[in-house]
């Protein structure tokens, strides 16, 4: 016979007000199996749960039922003091008396008969709880950092200068990401390499970090603090071991008018390049698809077609016969720090939701760039040495018209959300021009100013008063080509009047969208995602670098936009996560998950095929000759996470999930 | 191949060329117009400014029409009657209660299974066709493809080509064996139903469509809505007055402009019924036809 002991909390009036809790308490105490049963105030506070303490130990009670808030409130404290009082705490259990009763309800009678039905509930249920104990899971503590971006360079030097090591995989041939190729940052007008330069070289040489560039995530394997993680090394065709970067290769490359990625197409680059000069590692690579010698090979041509670049190179250090290669790593935490792309503003589109803007001419009026180009335009580093100069005719252009809002909040073109960084890089784009062209005049068309952040407005309110830049509010319905200029058509809503202007160029401020291939790499760590492809954090406020699946986290634009100072701030924020779950040797899981008996399961596998987290492994029995009997489906503790998906599904009721086996549930359900 | 066919009223009277030029291309495609027997008017401008349910109702009776005369696909060549038409049959397909109270008017069983295409959708099938049965007459004759507001738009009723940014037109035209010139003005107003109420308006709008095409080099307009043509071709004469009188500029339909690439006789294409003579167009190609038979000779 159970020694069941009941405590119904007040909760204040919470619950006091609409339950009867003396009837509650007096009622459950009539239960066969419960030796005390009594009210109280406020069962969370320090007296209430001396009670509870004082209770197991004098009435030695092996089951406590508390009738108070939801577990998600107070489940832990009151499992804290059962087993402080010598209680295994899984011998504990709350009956939900607030959300699910007293703050639904108005009358009282029937509230405490509910009341009633529901402390019964949990009472019969616990008759059949089993003492259960913490599981503990040994942590791999090194972490992957996937991308090398400022977000992913962030975030592998939180988690480096914390003590543990670092793998951190760029699929580019250099770190760096977007900030690499932004002239100036708003709102301090620094600039970006400046500051971005630096901890590119940090990573490079932090002991503890294994920079992996050029590489990409093949296949995630495993679960929190034990991922196995493949890694493609892609074929750079140069040794990353021999290379010195001298940069003789590139010097010599015949193939010289290859548009340049980094420029975004301004400027133009070799077929054997580095991105850009400060490139880390300044390891060159030789782009296949571009290259003399491999196109030659892929045609079928016998002859050598091209070798310049292994000819000049003094450390033999040019490979065309490098393959691509694998290495597998185990980790204990990943980050994802994919960071973004631009929505393209021309036709054709890679989903059928995003329409594209034919309106604006795009790759057909070639002074219609998107604002990643003018960035290079800007930048000191870039095609034209930092002068804003107009692609098509190198001429200044005296008139630059800039577009908010391009692809962002417009259903109609596919992307409903804001992208957050527009307004700021507008303001800057107009103030860098202002400074580097006096006599230009900057027009912006904006729908609203979106300018939240420190010292953010301020700067926006620099660039239309002191660099003269004019806002005007409203739409651009079209763009087209007059001659040397680009008629710009658009309306401005607070005159009520439409307006053409005759602009030398014309800037888009496109939205930002997830990496191409995102959905793909969530797929593979089991990370959801939204309709435009963000990956989905834990809970938007309270866990936002997290994920729900275990040991993967978040970091920068991959989740939402996000502009440098929240990208910086959300990698740091993982980081401490990733410094956390590596504190201790062991993890701790809850040991409320699903277990297979093995002498009933038939190895049917339905558990396998629905099992969200892919928990579900298969393990061969075999008798002392080592002979198979069977294979059988076995629960890996450190993956799942309890849903009981399997146990509803086995047909041989194999699969009990601890905690909420059938036996408690049909207790439960028949004492209602 | 048979289809449906509703000619609306400018078909019949404004634009019989349009109707003419159709008929002549679709006997050389192999296409059978099956005329909707006892239609009525599609309700443009007039009834969708003053009564909904009216301009649901119109197009409905002709589809119904078109259901029992156990037409699949209707083609509207005017491009409002397509729009209303094409509208209609979504506002049906989307509004059970908008269903419902057509239903009631028509009195009669309607499943609204009818498509209903616009000439653009049509030709746009059948450009293989064009191509191979194409006499090339037209070479190197620049045309500048005018879609105007209706062909391509609302996307959402049309679901057809790029609404932006077009190129549908260009095709059936490069098939037909001409060349299509890159220009700004596709998509832009003409003035459609203003022709009478407020001509300057139109005079202002048309004016800039034609010299953005004479800008980009182009010998002719082609178009596929009577109201285009008749603002860009009967209101040429106005526009050209303060313009300095500059070359007059032919608008074709783009049933005459694949007419003449299949070789067809330019007297049964209507092509004298414009105010603006085509003859240069026709000049060009007889030009085209000299040189290839001078090089034959030779």
């Amino acid at each position: 016979m159970s020694r069941i002991g009941v405590f119904i909390c007040h909760c204040g009036e919470n619950i006091g007000r609409t339950v009867d809790c003396a009837r509650v308490a007096q009622s459950l105490g009539d239960l066969p199996g419960v030796v005390h049963s009594v009210d109280y105030k406020y069962m969370c506070s320090d007296p209430g749960q001396v009670l509870i303490k004082q209770a197991i130990q004098e009435k030695n009670l092996d089951g406590i039922v508390v009738g108070a808030c939801s577990p998600h409130m107070h489940e832990k404290t009151f499992r804290k003091a059962a087993a402080s009082a010598g209680l295994n705490p899984f011998l504990c259990e709350m009956a939900n008396l607030r959300e699910h009763c007293s703050w639904i309800h108005e009358d009282r009678e029937l509230a405490t008969e509910k009341a009633i039905a529901l402390g019964r509930f949990i009472v019969e249920k616990i008759k059949y709880n089993r003492p259960l104990s913490t599981i503990y899971i040994p942590v791999e503590r090194r972490a992957l950092v996937i991308g090398g971006g400022i977000a992913g360079i962030q975030a592998a030097l939180d988690i480096a200068d914390g003590g543990r090591d670092v793998i951190l995989v760029e699929k580019e041939s250099s770190i760096g990401g977007h900030m690499s190729q932004l002239s100036e940052t708003f709102p301090t007008l620094d600039c970006s390499q400046c500051i971005l330069t630096p901890r590119m070289v940090e990573v490079a040489q932090h002991p503890r970090i294994k920079l992996l560039a050029y590489s990409e995530v093949e296949s995630v394997d495993g679960y929190i603090g034990n991922f196995q993680v493949k890694i493609r090394r892609k074929a750079r065709s140069v040794d990353e071991t021999k290379c010195n970067g001298c940069g003789e290769c590139q010097k010599n490359c015949p193939n010289k008018k290859i548009p340049s990625e980094f420029d975004q197409g301004l400027g133009t680059r070799t077929a054997i390049y580095v991105p850009f000069p400060q490139a880390v590692p300044n390891i060159p690579v030789i782009d296949r698809a571009s290259c003399a010698l491999f196109r030659g090979r892929a045609k079928g041509v016998k002859k050598v077609v091209c070798g310049k670049c292994a000819e000049v190179c003094g450390r033999n250090a040019v490979d065309f016969d490098q393959q691509d290669s694998f290495v597998t790593e185990k980790v204990g935490a990943i980050v994802v720090a994919t960071g973004y792309q631009l929505y393209s503003i021309g036709k054709s589109q890679e989903l059928d939701i995003l329409r594209g803007y034919g309106e604006y001419g795009y790759g057909t009026i070639p002074d219609v760039i998107d604002g990643l180009q003018f960035e290079r335009l800007a930048s000191a580093s870039g095609p034209t040495g930092g002068k804003i100069l107009r692609p098509s005719d190198g001429k200044e252009p005296k008139k630059i018209v800039f577009l908010q809002c391009i692809g962002s909040r417009d259903p109609a073109k596919g992307i409903e959300y804001c992208s957050k960084i527009c307004c700021m890089y507008v303001a800057k784009h107009t103030m860098l021009y202002h400074h580097k062209v006096h006599d230009g005049k900057a027009v912006v068309f904006y729908m609203d100013i979106r300018a939240g952040g420190k010292g953010y407005d301020e700067f926006v309110r620099r660039a239309i008063e002191e660099s003269h830049a004019l806002y005007l509010r409203g739409r651009v319905s079209r763009l087209s080509r007059d001659g040397d200029v680009i008629r710009v058509q658009g309306f401005d809503t607070l005159s009520g009047e439409p307006v053409v202007i005759n602009a030398d160029m014309v800037v888009l401020a496109t939205a930002m969208r997830p990496q191409p291939g995102i959905a793909a790499l969530a797929q593979k760590l089991s990370v959801s995602y939204d309709q435009h492809g963000f990956l989905n954090e834990a809970h938007p406020k309270l866990r936002p670098v997290e994920t729900n699946t275990a040991g993967v986290f978040l970091a920068g634009a991959c989740q939402s936009p996000r502009d440098i100072p929240d990208s910086v701030a959300m990698a740091s924020a993982t980081a401490s996560k990733v410094l956390g779950l590596f504190s201790k040797e062991l993890l701790e899981r809850e040991p409320l998950i699903a277990r297979v008996d093995r002498m009933t399961c038939t190895g049917c596998f339905h558990c396998e095929r629905v099992c969200p987290y892919g928990a579900v492994e298969r393990k061969t029995l075999t008798d002392s000759k080592g002979r198979i009997i069977k294979v059988i489906a076995e629960v890996n503790q450190g993956v799942c996470q309890g849903c009981g998906t399997c146990q509803a599904t086995c047909p041989s009721k194999s699969v009990e999930l601890d905690g909420f086996t059938d036996e408690q549930i049909y207790a439960a359900v028949n004492a209602i | 191949m048979n289809i449906g066919y509703f000619p609306g009223c400018s078909l019949h009277a404004t634009a019989r060329e349009y109707a003419e030029s159709l008929t002549a291309i679709a006997a050389a495609l192999d296409i059978k117009l099956d005329e909707i027997k006892d239609w009525a008017c599609c309700g443009a401008t007039s009834a969708h400014s003053t009564n909904h349910m009216l301009s649901v109702a119109l197009p409905a009776r002709t589809l119904m029409l078109a259901e029992k005369q156990n037409l699949g696909r209707v083609l509207a060549p005017c491009a409002a009657c397509y729009n209303r038409l094409a509208s209609a049959r979504q506002a049906i397909a989307k509004d059970k209660e908008i269903a419902g109270r057509i239903q009631a008017i028509l009195g009669q069983s309607f499943e609204n299974s009818v498509q209903v295409l616009s000439i653009a959708q049509l030709l746009s099938e059948m450009t293989g066709e064009i191509r191979d049965k194409c006499k090339r007459p037209l070479r190197n004759l620049k045309v500048a493809c005018y879609y105007g507001c209706l062909l391509v738009r609302p996307p959402e009723i049309c679901q057809f080509d790029d609404p932006e940014s077009p190129s549908s037109l260009e095709n059936i035209v490069k098939a037909a064996g001409a060349t299509p010139v890159q220009w700004d003005m596709a998509l832009e107003c003409c003035g459609g139903g203003f022709s009478l109420s407020r001509t300057a308006s139109v005079v202002r709008l048309s004016r800039s469509i034609l010299q953005s095409a004479r800008k980009a080099g182009a010998q002719a307009i082609v178009v596929a809505c009577p109201m285009c043509h008749s603002n860009l071709d009967f209101r040429q004469g106005a526009i050209n007055m303060r313009d300095n009188a500059p070359e007059p500029m032919p608008i074709l339909f783009l049933s005459q402009l694949v007419g003449l690439g299949l070789g067809l006789d330019p007297a049964r294409l209507g092509l004298s019924r414009h105010f603006v003579s085509p003859q240069p167009v026709l000049n060009f190609i007889n030009a085209v036809k000299l040189q290839a038979e001078d090089r034959e000779h030779a």
